[in-house]
């Protein structure tokens, strides 16, 4: 298992947007309480040209909103299973694998639980007090060669994995926090 | 629709039930809760609520008064005015104080809050034992130096003989 990790690893830090081919175009991004921010999404063929596009036109998006760490497709408006990360750039990042997407992912383990307070694009007007793991082992494909990877990471990229792959399965932050007072309303938007 | 704002209180022994009874006095006159809070203080229930609807304070009054019929109840309705939003450009933070139970720890280091231009959001005191706690989110405008802040209020936790820690509070985007 621990040599399947680290071809995983291996394989997802040195994948770059330039893999898919294709240019994408930046999506508009859609807010609760849209139903499709709320619906689990549905599985998807990773090698589907239209999936290796909305894969770029995920990054793409991503690369343009401000403080954006992630982005999922039902985030701009489609009910399927996949999403980008790049958490390399933030200051709580221990492990980092760089830009990468994954489709049909599952959290196949979780430990080491910590809270810390979330926001989320599509949920411009609150941020909540979250606890995940900070130590995950994700497994998910690659959009266009559909590979099956399997990763293990922590800290901030955990988290973010977490939040995305929470998103495949329709649900937000606001359906993860710690207790009834721990949604706050924001006070600075980035 | 009529855009009249409501601000509701309920206070007193608590039971199940209060919450439902409450919100459905409130949906019969079509009144559409905007925000609520509710607690329990030592026991005893505490709720406040913002409703928005048509109905006047009077046919609020009386939706909700079978709820105090039993006199260990008290209910309070009042017209509020909308509020603008929080302003943005200063830091939010979190602070927290404990220590040994003493009248004057809120008052001292609120005080200490308030002097520097923060304005407090959220706040939650309790007591246990001997241990007294409180816990604060504050708003602190721009010009305030963290130092300055943090000084400010161990300082004044100190004069009444508790510990005040003070951190930022930091919003992952995801």
């Amino acid at each position: 298992m621990s040599e399947d990790l680290a071809a995983g690893s291996a394989r997802l830090a040195g994948w770059t947007e330039d893999e898919l081919g294709v240019e994408g175009t930046v999506l508009p991004v859609v807010r609760a309480p849209d139903l499709v921010l709320s619906t689990r999404g549905a599985d998807v063929d990773p090698t589907d040209p239209d999936i290796v596009q909305l894969a770029a036109d995920l990054v793409a998006t991503m690369r343009v909103s401000p403080g954006c760490v992630g982005l999922a497709a039902n985030q701009v408006g489609v009910g399927v299973r996949l999403f980008c990360v790049d958490v390399t750039e933030h200051p709580k990042t221990r492990t980092r694998h760089g830009t990468f997407v994954l489709c049909n992912a599952e959290v196949v383990s979780a430990s080491r639980n910590e809270k810390a307070r979330e926001g989320c694009m599509s949920v411009p007007d609150f941020t909540g007090d979250v606890k995940r793991g900070s130590r995950v082992t994700v497994t998910g494909a690659i959009p266009g060669t559909g590979e099956q990877v399997t990763i293990a990471t922590d800290a901030f990229e955990a988290r973010a994995l977490q939040h995305e792959i929470d998103h495949t399965d329709g649900l937000l932050f606001l359906d993860r926090v710690a207790g009834a007072h721990a949604i706050y309303p924001r006070q600075t938007y980035l | 629709m009529s855009t009249a704002l409501h601000a509701v209180t309920v206070l007193g022994h608590d039971r199940p039930g209060i919450i439902a009874e409450t919100t459905a006095g409130l949906a019969g006159l079509g009144l559409n809760i905007e925000d609520s809070t509710m607690t329990l203080l030592r026991g005893h229930f505490a709720m406040m609520l913002l409703c928005r609807g048509s109905a006047d304070e009077g046919q609020i009054e009386a939706a909700l008064a079978p709820l105090a019929a039993g006199g260990d109840l008290d209910i309070a309705v009042r017209p509020v005015l909308d509020e603008p939003g929080h302003a943005a450009g200063g830091s939010g933070w979190v602070l927290t104080v404990h220590g040994g139970d003493r009248p004057g720890i809120v008052s001292e280091v609120v005080g200490q809050v308030a002097e520097l231009g923060g304005n407090i959001t959220d706040l939650t005191t309790r007591l246990a034992g001997d241990l007294y706690l409180l816990v604060a989110e504050l708003d602190v405008p721009a010009g305030v130096a963290p130092a300055a802040l943090e000084a400010g209020i161990r300082a004044a936790a100190e004069r009444v003989g508790v510990t005040a820690t003070i951190r930022p509070v930091e919003a992952d985007e995801l």
